[in-house]
């Protein structure tokens, strides 16, 4: 019978929450790795049973998880414990948590500094990972998007990381700047129609996409307005919160900015605006329906200085022209005072018939919508801060 | 056999219960130290110090014999009770956070 499993990831540990395909009934497993910040959790699309977590902290700093039994075990990729330090291959251990920024002649560039918040430049510093992307061929190709800003990529199931310093090389990195939550790559959209082809998105730079695996890049911003760039053709700068397509789809992405709700239509090369009648065009999350390439969701978010829900509702609005008429989604979702966020990488869908939607909050809710978004209830009301959603689909 | 008390998240990453007891040749110092740990333990790396300037993680602090040891030269001995193993190290996070 199908089902789903929800991986959550939170300020203080990581969750599963699992459901036949009915979506009524909720097992909850977790905290893994309680008390650490777990920025995102993804499975593989091409073995379900591979997952891979990014657990960080402030004090101890990156740590990479695989799990290879669909969350029932983890391990430090080329880590598990009782065994030598030395993997058979030679590739030595507690390497999977090393994330060195490419600064080698051959492949790397002399990019060393960024725009700072006060306009100085700034050295790169890598912080801690924000996305991990598998590849949808094989489980052990993976990416992670970075803060300060970067991609890397493992092609040994984690163990191992090297930077696609391309992004950072192709020139605009200078003029790159961090956004409040820092300046981190928090989007990777992987084409399924083009594997050579790739979408990632940083805040505050924009949207980049490349075409040959990672190793050149482009900027594709045009369309992009962004109020605090004296600019208004500016090329970089701006502060993408998320980018969305429906894999059937691949050259139609949609997007939520810092303000305003864009579309593209054309993979990237010019974006319009589809914000229409949303109550504020400021958010974080979106996202495509599985089957209706024109439906989409967003969360209005009342400013970027208060950053919660207006008139302490929490509202789901929903397109079903893909973007400019929008229609709030309600039912099951509290209508007063409430005061939570919902982050950029916290919404999810499924590909069940009819398509679920999920989200998390920043106070600890997860809710589950099994019609597609008509209406909604808790899975769960008091985790942590929630810091990112992912469904698994199972068959 | 030198004896180090880690963090509690430390402790869960490397799969220790208690002290951990190293055997480090040659002079005992803060470097050879977390060498040997991080021999012992790999998944460690990068968690005591940075990968590539393994200088000590700005929330973490080092502490023996009643003495602040955060600042001392990665080089220098670590004292005798230390290395003798009659005094643990201790390896601290600094209390902050939520």
């Amino acid at each position: 019978m199908s089902g789903v499993r929800v991986l959550v990831g939170t300020r203080k540990g990581a969750f599963e929450l699992t459901s036949d395909g009915k979506r009524g009934r909720w097992d909850v497993s977790g905290p893994h790795f309680a008390g650490w910040e777990i920025y995102h959790v993804k499975g593989s699309p091409a073995d379900p049973n591979r997952l891979y977590a990014s657990q960080t902290s402030g004090w101890f700093g990156q740590i990479i998880q695989r799990s290879d039994d669909g969350g029932k075990t983890w391990h430090q990729p080329g880590t598990p414990p009782g065994e030598p330090t030395t993997a058979p291959d030679g590739t030595p251990k507690g390497e999977s948590n090393k994330f060195v920024y490419d600064t080698s002649p051959e492949t790397g560039r002399p990019l060393t500094t960024h725009q700072f918040y006060d306009g100085t430049q700034h050295p790169w510093e890598f912080k801690r990972v924000w996305h991990l992307e598998p590849s949808l061929r094989d489980p052990d190709t993976v990416y992670a998007g970075v803060e300060d800003a970067a991609l890397f990529r493992s092609t040994d199931g984690g163990k191992t990381w090297q930077e696609l310093a391309g992004l950072r090389g192709h020139g605009t990195g200078p003029e790159w700047q961090p956004g409040a939550g820092g300046m981190c790559l928090h989007t990777i959209l992987i084409d399924p129609s083009d594997p050579r082809r790739m979408f990632i998105a940083i805040s505050a730079a924009g949207a980049f996409r490349t075409d040959d695996a990672g190793k050149t890049w482009r900027p594709i911003n045009r369309g992009l307005k962004s109020q605090y760039i004296p600019n208004p053709e500016a090329e970089v700068g701006h502060c993408v919160h998320r980018i969305a397509m429906n894999p059937s789809r691949p050259k139609v992405l949609f997007m939520q900015k810092h303000w305003d709700v864009m579309r593209s239509d054309n993979a990237g090369e010019s974006w319009q605006e589809v914000s229409g009648n949303l109550p504020t065009d400021f958010g974080f999350p979106i996202d495509v329906h599985a089957h209706e390439p024109e439906t989409i969701y967003v969360v209005p978010i009342k400013s970027d200085s208060e950053h919660f829900p207006p008139d302490g509702k929490l509202r789901v609005y929903r397109s079903r022209t893909g973007g400019n008429e929008w229609e709030a989604l309600t039912k099951g979702l509290p209508q007063r005072d409430c005061f939570v966020n919902v982050l950029r990488d916290a919404m999810a869908v499924d590909s069940l018939d009819p398509c679920g939607v999920y989200f998390g909050t920043t106070g600890g809710q997860v809710y589950a919508s099994a019609d597609a978004g008509d209406s909604w209830a808790p899975i769960v009301r008091d985790l942590p801060a929630v810091l990112s959603v992912e469904v698994q689909t199972m068959p | 056999m030198i004896r180090v008390v880690l963090p509690a998240h430390l402790r869960t990453l490397a799969r220790v219960d208690g002290d951990v007891e190293l055997q480090v040749e040659g002079p005992v110092t803060q470097r050879s130290m977390l060498d040997a740990l991080e021999e012992r333990y790999p998944m460690l790396h990068g968690t005591i110090r940075d990968h590539v300037t393994q200088q000590r993680r700005p929330f973490l602090r080092f502490f023996a014999c009643g003495e602040d040891l955060s600042h001392e030269p990665p080089d220098a001995p670590l004292p005798d009770a230390v290395s003798s193993g009659a005094e643990p190290f201790f390896i601290i996070g600094a209390i902050a956070g939520g």
